[in-house]
């Protein structure tokens, strides 16, 4: 699954192709063997998806500006296929979080990103979505967009400078063409894991408050 | 001062006052307050609140009012108190300044004071379900009690006022919001149109706008609580992360309201960049604001040319601070380094080439017949509700508000520039956009005194006066406003005098001008088409995490 030169000036292939993490996804898809059929197939599909990619843009605060230079003329992410900045979740391959997540929005994402449609990719852009930033130790906002829905990409930076964010494009396109649709797809596996994981927390996490709670009412010691 | 003094004395006789400080300050009983309030609106013009800082002081839990005649441009501090920490009920007075509605509602949230009288207390910024009143100092912050919710809250529509009977005894009323009989709509909290995570229940007749819930707090990122527990110098960096767009004008609020309290002198030439920065940034925010309202108005184009200019600007930023946005350049005493020195060249040709471009953003966007069918006459705002509403900056100054701090109460170097106040009468849709146009004129004469001022300096000078590394500021308060993009920014800070070596501020309050802006949603839309509420929002122009913090 050769992936195609990306030609950008300032940039060196070889600086661009330092991501490991995808070089392993693709032996791992690999491993098993494909059919060549199915293979190729798979090949036009990833080709076709990773360079019309269309944002969500959810921007809750300062990068989202950054994001809209992005849009304008001098960076023009146009030139990627990423052009058409979509306000509905329906019509848009990826979300793209900007901003701070804080408690009463949680919910709101989370529907959002429910209403996506297959396939569907999440960018956290900016430390904020990563770890609450700047703003981690407050009381009302949410520690990283992973704690709520699975990210495929993260994009460091208070905002991350448009390079930045081109380059963070940039490897999601890697990643949709290291994938595997046709024949059981990995995305979904992995997705499926993710929420598993979630809810059982959210479990754990309700019955110690339970807990908590009942030790409150009747003083008697916290049982761990 | 003593003339006030002697007069607010006659009014109510049961007032203190405190002259230690910069500005008169009243301590009057919550009984007395709201009489009080009456007749200093009524009798002695002070008919502008500009601030309401909710306190915990441990003992008590309090307001602090500034108040300012827009005659004179006097303030005076109020201070109102109780010490029922149980039950904590103070007198409203929003129906003195309208602006106290939503400003209460805010203390209600964060402190959990409830206002007697107030038409309408629910939380404004946190969940309906959330527990505790984060800024007390008491709050228990543990996880358990507010952990991560992710169903969607319930009973958004109940409310409640706490009425005071004729003879003294109070009464809880519980309401709706909404009647049965009203058709709401919802917008936000994810719409491309309200420039960020704004949510408005709207009920419509038709197509007409009866009346809009705002419901907000979808970025309310806690930073009054976060600075308290960091030392001044940390939490510099939260006050550009408010108003993004007017990143370096809060920043300068804070520094000069902390120059204020330890009464550093600032070198000239450090103001004078300041100036400059803060110029800059109006322009980079209004010419945003043109876009985005452009934008929403289905002008898609005219977006890219305003973007084209702010890349100018960003350029200048990068250069001079390292950074596009988020620049953290000015710091206490001055700023962190010197100008780059192509500085002067490229701001010189900035302020060249914005006269053609202004010219032709006008020729695009300005005349053209579904802007002016859009904008004319479409959501008015009179000068009374402005100045009731303490509606400042653009919007305030296209109802004809004299409110330009700049000009009220010059700070940094406004008074050695010559510019003029730009004042439009009509308070609509079109004069908010004409404004900002002007505005960005004015910023460019600005910008070239500057400039001239700069080259007079020689390249390199004195950019930061000697400030201690730790820093203890005496007890006491202190208020300090500046004029950012959308209105007058200011800051609040409360020590306690803490001999500690890392000291924290007590409280520190931001009074943000769009808090302010979005109290007139409602009065601006109502009776309009519900398509014009995007057009009317975008020409107040808010950003929604200054209205948050
Ligand atoms: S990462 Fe920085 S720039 Fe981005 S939203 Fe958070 S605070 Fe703002």
């Amino acid at each position: 699954m050769e992936i195609k030169r990306p030609k950008i000036k300032s940039m060196k292939h070889e600086d661009f192709k330092d991501n490991e993490y995808i070089d392993q996804l693709v032996a791992e898809l690999n491993a098993a063997g494909t059919n060549v059929v199915v293979g190729k197939l798979d090949q036009l599909l990833n080709w076709s998806r990773s360079n019309s990619l269309w944002p969500f843009c959810f921007g809750t605060s300062c990068c989202a500006i950054e994001f809209m230079c992005l849009g304008a003329a001098r960076y023009d992410m146009a030139r990627f296929g990423f052009e058409v900045a979509r306000n509905s979740p329906r019509q848009a391959d990826y979300i793209m979080c900007q901003g701070t997540i804080t408690y009463r929005m949680a919910p709101a994402l989370l529907r959002l990103y429910e209403q996506m449609a297959e396939p569907k990719y999440v960018i956290a852009c900016g430390g904020c979505t990563i770890s609450g930033g700047p703003f981690k130790n407050s009381y009302c906002v949410v520690k990283g967009v992973d704690e709520i829905i699975p990210v495929d990409v993260y994009m460091p930076g208070c905002p991350p400078r448009p390079e930045a964010m081109f380059y963070g494009l940039m490897q999601l396109q890697r990643k949709i063409k290291a994938s595997k649709f046709l024949g059981g797809d990995n995305r979904k596996e992995d997705r499926k894991k993710f929420f598993e994981a979630k809810a059982a927390e959210e479990k754990d996490a309700a019955m110690r408050a339970e807990q908590m709670r009942l030790a409150r009412e009747s003083k008697a010691p916290v049982l761990e | 001062m003593a003339d006030i003094q002697e007069k607010i004395g006659a009014l109510c006789p049961e007032a203190q006052f405190d002259t230690s400080g910069e500005l008169l300050l009243v301590i009057v009983p919550d009984e007395k307050w709201h009489a009080l309030a009456k007749a200093l609106k009524e009798e002695l013009h002070y008919d502008y609140l500009t601030a309401l800082v909710g306190m915990d002081w441990k003992d008590s839990l309090g307001c602090m009012y500034y108040l300012t005649n827009t005659d004179t441009q006097e303030m005076l501090h109020v201070k109102v108190s109780t010490t029922d920490r149980e039950n904590p009920r103070l007198h409203t007075v929003s129906d003195v300044w309208a602006v106290a509605n939503y400003q209460e509602r805010e203390v209600y949230d964060f402190f959990g004071i409830v206002f007697i009288n107030h038409p309408d207390m629910r939380r404004f910024f946190l969940r309906n379900d959330w527990v505790g009143y984060p800024l007390r100092k008491d709050y228990d912050d543990s996880p358990e009690l507010n952990p991560l919710r992710l169903n969607p809250e319930e009973n958004e529509d109940d409310t409640f006022s706490l009425i005071e009977e004729a003879d003294g005894t109070l009464k809880r009323i519980d309401k709706k919001v909404f009647g049965p009989e009203e058709y709401v709509i919802n917008v936000g909290p994810q719409h491309p149109s309200t420039h960020g995570v704004m949510r408005y229940r709207t009920s419509i007749d038709g197509e007409l706008v009866k009346k809009v819930d705002v419901v907000s707090g979808y970025i309310h990122r806690g930073i009054e609580k976060l600075c308290e527990g960091m030392s001044y110098q940390s939490t510099l960096l939260y006050p550009e992360r408010l108003d993004y767009m007017a990143a370096h004008m809060n920043r300068h609020a804070v520094c000069l309201c902390l120059e204020k309290a330890l009464g550093i002198e600032v070198p000239h030439r450090a103001e004078l960049i300041r100036m400059m920065m803060d110029e800059l940034m109006r322009l980079s925010s209004h010419l945003l604001s043109y876009g985005c309202l452009t934008m929403d108005q289905g002008a898609t184009t005219a977006f890219f040319y305003g973007f084209r200019e702010r890349e100018l600007i960003y350029e200048i930023f990068d250069k001079t601070c390292g950074a596009r946005m988020s620049m953290s350049y000015s710091t206490i005493g001055g700023v962190v380094k010197d100008v780059h020195p192509d500085f002067i060249k490229d701001v010189r040709h900035l302020c060249a080439v914005m006269p053609d471009k202004l010219k032709e953003y006008h020729k695009l966007f300005t005349g053209n017949v579904i802007a002016v069918g859009r904008m004319k006459g479409v959501g008015i705002l009179s000068k009374e509700d402005a100045i009731n509403y303490a509606i400042t900056g653009p919007s305030g100054r296209a109802s004809g508000v004299h409110c330009d701090v700049r000009k009220c109460h010059p700070y940094s170097l406004y008074n050695e520039v010559e510019f003029d106040e730009v004042l439009l009468e009509s308070g609509d849709s079109m004069d908010r956009y004409m404004v900002r146009m002007k505005e960005m004129e004015q910023s460019v004469k600005i910008l070239e005194q500057c400039c001239d001022m700069l080259e007079k300096e020689g390249i390199e000078g004195e950019y930061c006066a000697k400030v201690p590394k730790m820093i203890k500021l005496p007890a006491g308060h202190w208020y300090q406003q500046v004029e950012a993009s959308r209105g007058a920014f200011g800051v609040y800070i409360e020590s306690d005098g803490d001999p500690k070596p890392f000291q924290k501020p007590y409280r520190m309050h931001f009074q943000s001008p769009c808090f302010n802006l979005v109290g007139v949603v409602d009065l601006t839309c109502k009776d309009n088409l519900f398509a014009d509420l995007i057009s009317i929002t975008a020409s107040i122009d808010y950003v929604i995490p200054d209205i948050d913090r």
